[in-house]
């Protein structure tokens, strides 16, 4: 076998990018600048589809990722994506609408859900213009499944509404979306660069700091606009369906220019993870007819969801499936799972609807899902907080008694939180990163221009940084980064679960505060140019522990159980009034007394401590296509 | 199944990760190559690590996160999805290339197994291969749908197709572009700047017999010269190797006799447009 070896010239040439006198601090240091009227950060569904939406009104973009766009997380998404366009049944956006905000727990903002749901169908059908390629039904048109929490007028009948690739959705939403926006030669890719730390100058975003992973050169771009799409932070739990790399980044940036992030308590647990590997099997397994049964052989959710029954929201899954668990009707040698059955379906279902799952399946627990039921168990699946934007995609923070905007900051995907709330219904995820992806190109349309002049930027924009930078790269402390990482994790996952109490939450506080101060004695060990991504899985755990100690004291810090959130030791929902009773004669309780508001968390980067602050839910929808749903005991 | 390590309070009662793990019985030795450009006077070589089976997951690409995490960090190599969706982890694993995320490791201890980085190709570091080339191939076959009339903005349908036309992408579209199939090709190995190989050729096939696009004959006459296509000679690695059971030397088959002339694609079985002359007439 022959093995080129690429001589430095070579790798020069291939190089995309024209080194600049750019500042530098440290004599060593050599900084690359770069100039683009907008930069996105992550290639996944949300980073593309803006870059798209900018490109189309001819904005130079400049999309930066530590990955190759089609190796995104997005991939990994099967089930499909909520739109209403009704081609198995009639349909209505206001529908979807009331199954995301019941879905939410109240928590989701209104006017950003409107725009979720409204401006789904068309999302749906750009995408399969650009030659996404979805499955169809008889008529030719696209094919749409049932999904959990996804109902017919409001909560009467389970929906069909969820458009799908077989189970490929978000594999063919990505290349889709990746081969179009190849189209554009204004849009420059500049992949495998590493996004080390937003830049912020006269209090606005007017760039990012990142390293080219090939030789660990520093790059400045500099941008009118910036969009955060870095994906969520599920890689802090010990078992998640999440790839390695989803490890939060984003929001972390956010967090280190002294910006507050939102509900960073609502992790949702996917009720079908594999058993062992936890690699996931999607929601659509249940949609198409499959369901759980016990260690009696009982399909238990009749019990806790008389009528969604499998397809109740994630939440309510995970902790039925955890509860019957935890009363001994686990299967498998130790109890300590369930299983999930498709077998009772035709094989055709299987064969057509549901083929890369019965697969991966097969590759990781070894049963053939024909004829045998596989073993699951609720896994940590999807991160609900991140960055706070309105319902245009801008990023926004809570100042005096009203949302202002981050100027030259938008964001999009599992980095931010606006319309999930405490609990994201299945397949609104990768909805959310094309409607919102989409908003935030035609908001920045319509407020800037393309080729518009930029400040120049300071010289010590960068300091902070690159110090920060050189720290980790040449740490030589004691601690092995995979220790502290297996440490963190192991925290996550036992003690800020799927049941969470004060006791195990205080327990959870001390251990990650001293993860999070165990940092500084970090050892990484490889210290060469290229591609080091030892260095790299160091600067995503200081990103993961920097996320994590705001996961937890939020958790532990809301007194209340809401859609992914559940305490044990406060087992309601504490919201303005009394809902379960008329509502007529009782006054709201002012904001300090109640839970139906965000949590805005703020980190202390030296001591890891967290300052917690709220901003009251958006329950307005933007105009009168939609009434303000009021909140209901939520059953399914 | 991973071993979940329940560790307490304390740096002190922590593993120290130094030592070998090579403790239990099912002792399996990973040979593994190890380069890096940037250190011209070193020659590549391979290193060879130990692994205790028995205190591992399942596939490869736990084994080299194992070796990464508890024995050299310093081995470098690309992992994301770890359940074969991404295209990151392909490598060749015992002479053959595929992903090591979804290649279950060999049980038997008595041979060590053999991992490269993709053959024929320059290497950045380690395992990763240099993937530049393979995707500008990809991006030229211009990877989007075209219609003669496109919609307007703002006016979006779906466009229709029928069940059976759908169905002529299955097995095309699943691609993870790992480029495991190009790199199997000997045609690829040595024409790489001019052929396009399997993988990129399978994926210009499915926009060719796309029901909906309009640009098939522009699609193929990109591929007339005698690189583009003709340097495959059915060789059939690639579908060997294939980690996603894909079938790149069938299509390649397939565009060959579209070019030739002998079969035209089909038309539509339903109009694509159907429901855009619809919403114009109403
Ligand atoms: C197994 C699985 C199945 C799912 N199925 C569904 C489904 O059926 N339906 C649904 O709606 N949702 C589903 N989801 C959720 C959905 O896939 C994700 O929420 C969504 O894809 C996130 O997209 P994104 O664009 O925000 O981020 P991602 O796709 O995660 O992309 C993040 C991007 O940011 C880049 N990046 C991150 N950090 C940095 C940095 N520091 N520097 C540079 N670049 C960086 C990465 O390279 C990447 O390009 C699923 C999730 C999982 C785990
Ligand atoms: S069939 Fe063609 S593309 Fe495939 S390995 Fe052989 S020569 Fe290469
Ligand atoms: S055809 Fe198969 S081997 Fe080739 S790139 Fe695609 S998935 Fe990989
Ligand atoms: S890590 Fe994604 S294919 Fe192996």
């Amino acid at each position: 076998m022959l093995l080129l070896q690429k001589s430095a010239k070579v790798k020069h040439i291939l190089r995309k990018w024209s080194p600049f006198k750019a500042p530098s601090r440290f004599g060593s240091y050599k900084i690359s600048h770069h100039k683009y009227d907008c930069l996105v950060i992550g290639a996944g569904g949300a980073g593309l589809r803006a870059a798209i939406g900018l490109a189309q009104q001819n904005f130079s973009v400049a999309v930066v990722s530590k990955l190759f766009p089609t190796r995104s997380h997005t991939i990994a998404a099967q089930g499909g994506m909520n739109a209403a366009i009704g081609s198995m049944h009639e349909d209505d956006w206001r529908w979807h609408y009331y199954d995301t905000v019941k879905g939410s727990d109240w928590l989701g903002d209104q006017d950003s859900i409107q725009v979720l749901t409204r401006d789904a169908p068309s999302c749906v059908y750009e995408l399969e213009n650009m030659g996404m390629p979805f499955s169809r039904n008889a008529e030719g048109k696209i094919y749409q499944r049932s999904f959990g929490g996804g109902t017919k007028m409001r909560g009467k009948e389970i929906a069909k509404r969820t458009c799908c690739v077989a189970d490929r959705t978000g594999h063919s939403l990505l290349h889709t979306l990746y081969g179009y926006s190849t189209k554009f030669d204004h849009v420059k890719h500049f992949t495998e660069f590493f996004v080390l730390d937003l830049l912020m100058q006269d209090n606005a975003i007017v760039g990012a700091l990142a390293f080219d992973m090939d030789d660990t050169s520093l790059h400045r771009f500099q941008a009118k606009n910036t969009v955060i799409c870095t994906g969520g932070y599920p890689r802090m739990f010990f078992s998640c369906t999440a790839a390695h790399t989803c490890t939060g980044d984003g929001c972390s940036m956010v967090s280190r220019l002294g910006l507050p992030l939102q509900d960073m308590e609502f992790i949702q647990f996917h009720p079908t993870g594999m058993y062992g590997s936890g690699c996931l099997m999607t929601e659509g397994c249940r949609g198409e007819g499959g369901y759980l049964v016990n260690s009696e052989g009982v399909r238990f959710m009749e019990k806790y969801a008389p009528k969604a029954k499998d397809l109740a929201s994630r939440d309510v899954v995970s902790r039925s499936m955890a509860t019957e668990i935890r009363q001994g009707r686990g299967v498998g040698p130790k109890k300590d799972h369930i299983f999930l059955q498709l077998h009772h379906l035709p094989a055709q279902t299987i064969k057509e609807k549901l083929p890369g799952i019965s697969e991966t399946a097969y590759t990781f627990t070894g049963t053939d899902v024909y004829t045998q039921p596989v073993p699951v168990i609720p896994t940590v699946h999807y991160t609900m907080g991140g960055i706070a934007i309105n319902y245009k995609g801008e990023a926004i923070i809570y100042k005096n008694g009203k949302d202002e905007i981050i100027p030259g900051l938008h964001a999009a995907g599992e980095a931010v939180s606006n319309c999930h709330g405490a609990n994201r219904l299945g397949a609104n995820s990768i909805l959310d990163t094309v409607v919102f992806g989409r908003a935030i190109g035609v908001n920045i349309g319509k407020l800037f221009k393309p080729g518009e002049s930029q400040p120049s930027l300071k010289d010590n924009l960068v300091d902070a940084s690159i110090d920060n930078f050189e720290m980790v790269r040449n740490a030589k402390g004691t601690i092995q980064p995979d220790v502290l990482r297996l440490n963190m994790r192991t925290t996550m996952q036992n003690k800020c679960g799927v049941f969470r109490e004060a006791k195990l939450l205080n327990e959870a506080q001390s251990e990650i505060d001293q993860w999070y101060k165990a940092f500084s004695d970090i050892k990484v060990t490889d210290q060469r140019l290229n591609f080091n991504t030892d260095l790299i899985e160091a600067l995503e755990l200081q990103n993961m522990l920097q996320a994590a100690v705001q996961v937890v004291s939020c958790a532990r810090n809301r007194t209340e159980s809401r859609g992914a959130h559940f305490r044990d030791d406060f087992p309601k929902r504490e919201d303005e009034m009394d809902y379960s009773k008329p509502t007529e004669g009782q006054t709201p309780k002012p904001i300090e007394q109640h839970w139906r508001k965000h949590s805005l968390s703020h980190v202390d980067l030296q001591s890891g401590k967290v300052a917690i602050s709220y901003r009251p839910v958006v329950d307005q929808p933007l105009d009168s296509e939609v009434e303000f749903i009021p909140p209901v005991p939520r059953v399914y | 199944m991973p071993f979940l390590r329940i560790t307490s309070g304390t740096f002190g009662q922590l593993r120290t990760f130094a030592t070998s793990t090579a403790l239990g019985k099912r002792v399996k030795t990973f040979a593994v190559y190890r380069w890096n450009p940037d250190e011209p006077d070193k020659k590549p070589y391979t290193q060879n690590f130990e692994v205790d089976l028995d205190d591992c997951a399942p596939m490869v690409l736990d084994a080299l996160l194992k070796i990464k995490n508890e024995i050299d960090p310093t081995l470098t190599f690309r992992r994301s999805c770890r359940e074969g969706v991404c295209g990151s982890c392909a490598m060749n694993i015992d002479g053959i290339n595929t992903l090591a995320c979804i290649s279950h490791i060999d049980q038997n201890t008595s041979k060590p197994t053999k991992i490269y980085p993709l053959p024929h190709m320059y290497v950045v570091k380690d395992l990763v291969p240099d993937l530049t080339n393979f995707y500008r191939q990809y991006q030229s076959i211009q990877p989007w749908l075209q219609r003669e009339n496109e919609a307007g903005k703002g006016k979006e349908t779906q466009l229709l197709q029928d069940v059976e036309d759908r169905a002529k992408l299955d097995g095309l579209y699943e691609c993870v572009l790992c480029a495991c199939c190009s790199t199997s090709c000997p045609s690829y190995w040595w024409n790489g700047d001019k052929y396009l190989g399997p993988a990129v050729l399978m994926q210009a096939y499915r926009w060719i017999i796309d029901s909906r696009d309009d640009a098939t004959a522009k699609r193929l006459s990109k591929l007339k010269d005698t690189y583009s296509v003709y340097r495959c000679h059915t060789i059939m690695n690639c579908t060997r190797t294939c980690p996603k059971g894909l079938n790149p030397g069938r299509a390649i088959a397939q565009i060959k006799t579209l070019l030739s002339g002998m079969v035209k694609k089909p038309d539509p079985i339903m109009d694509p447009a159907g429901l855009q002359k619809q919403a114009a007439q109403n």
